[in-house]
């Protein structure tokens, strides 16, 4: 330490500091790249994370008829327990429309259940609620496509019953009712039961994926997910 | 603070020989350098945790994933966390080379943690109030800057002794 009256002498300091650069650097690049390709190729919910809920006899039904597309008779079915105002279920959205797209309605079933988290969301139930209230007339998926590509805007709002109203409008609704349903009992009951189901289920957040009744790790990845389908229509559902 | 202090310890500080002061300013370095480096590590995960999407779900128990996909976790595009990362890695070097005697890092230093302190304050802020979320490894990074104020305090208190 005699050397700390006359700095520029050693290069030590600069060597630790490179060498702590360096390990920074390298770390984070490791680090990233594990994060972006999970290690196992298998997905994940096959071990602790998986339960086999459509045969669980504490599952909950959830919300009746559910908010469904694709043929009954698919072989895949996929349900999602969703939040309109959560970020994350925002970027699944694309990822899920891609899929769709991709399968088509007769191999992959897709299905929403409402999850809303009103702790974190100040949004979320008066957003499940006119997701419920344009199901009423018969257009629930039109309206889930509005909620999630313009979640941005109307979750920033400070009251988002306007922006609810205009893709009322835009997707051709009948505003007053949908108004009214938007405050119905039934449409508190439909998020109630789909929440219900959700707890059942042993959901804690969302989005939620289950695939023929297996939950899906929150980290698994769209290549696994494609496996998984693959498997499902392989198998027949089975 | 370190001004007040001055005035109420420096009659005394004529006792102390400057070896000892900075001694004493060594090991106050030293543990700065050691909190940057977690504070560096804890960035670090932040920064991959959030430009890797691993926020991929809302939970019923709020955490990170909502305070990193909050709009308040990206300033001009970038993850906080990144710049969070950079201040801890500039802290460590000032610490490292104040360690070895440059004066010049010790003020840089003193600067970067002074903004690290308000930075912490404005972002706790937002996490009890705002957002009203809290993330484990962003109170983590938070308790580490205050803890470094701190000790950037007290080692400007003893160099301002030393050097009378």
């Amino acid at each position: 330490m005699g050397s700390k009256q006359k700095p520029g002498k050693s290069i030590l300091p600069f060597v630790i500091i490179g060498g702590v650069l360096i390990i920074a650097i390298g770390g984070g690049a490791l680090l990233f790249r594990s994060a972006k390709q999970p290690a196992s190729p298998t997905p994940k919910p096959a071990s602790s994370n998986s339960k086999t809920a459509n045969t669980s006899s504490t599952a909950l039904v959830g919300a009746k008829p559910p908010h469904a597309k694709g043929s009954e008779s698919a072989p895949v079915v996929l349900e999602e327990f969703g939040d309109f105002e959560c970020p994350p279920c925002g970027l699944f959205y694309p990822q899920l429309k891609k899929l769709e797209a991709d399968y088509g309605p007769d191999k992959l079933r897709v299905v929403f259940r409402q999850f809303p988290l009103p702790t974190i969301h100040k949004h979320a139930i008066i957003s499940a609620y006119a997701a419920e209230a344009a199901g009423f007339q018969g257009r629930f998926w039109e309206m889930y496509d509005k909620l999630y590509t313009d979640q941005a805007t109307w979750s920033k709002a400070p009251d988002p019953r306007t922006f609810f109203l205009d893709y009322a409008r835009d997707i051709g609704l009948d505003v007053p009712r949908f108004v009214q349903d938007m405050g119905s009992p039934e449409a508190d009951s439909r998020v109630l039961f789909d929440r219900q189901r959700g707890m059942s289920l042993g959901v804690t957040g969302t989005p939620t994926i289950f695939v023929n009744g297996r939950m899906l790790a929150p980290e698994t990845t769209d290549k696994q997910l494609r496996d998984m389908i693959d498997a499902g229509i392989k198998s027949g559902g089975k | 603070m370190s001004v007040q202090r001055e005035g109420i310890v420096a009659p005394k500080a004529g006792a102390e020989t400057t070896s000892d002061a900075d001694r004493r300013g060594t090991l106050l370095y030293t543990i700065a350098a050691i909190l940057s480096l977690v504070g560096l590590a804890d960035a670090i995960y932040l920064t991959i945790e959030h430009l890797a999407g691993r926020s991929v779900q809302c939970t019923i128990v709020s955490g990170c994933s909502e305070v990193l996909s909050s709009s308040y976790a990206t300033i001009f595009g970038l993850p906080l966390a990144s710049i969070g990362a950079l201040a801890y890695f500039t802290v460590f070097s000032c610490a490292i080379l104040a360690i070895f005697g440059y004066s010049s890092a010790r003020i840089l230093l003193t600067i970067v943690v002074a903004l690290m302190f308000l930075a912490t304050l404005w972002l706790l802020f937002v996490q009890a109030f705002i957002l009203q979320a809290f993330c484990a490894y962003c109170l983590l990074s938070a308790g580490i800057t205050l803890t470094l104020t701190g000790i950037i305090v007290a080692a400007a208190a003893r160099h301002k002794r030393a050097v009378r």
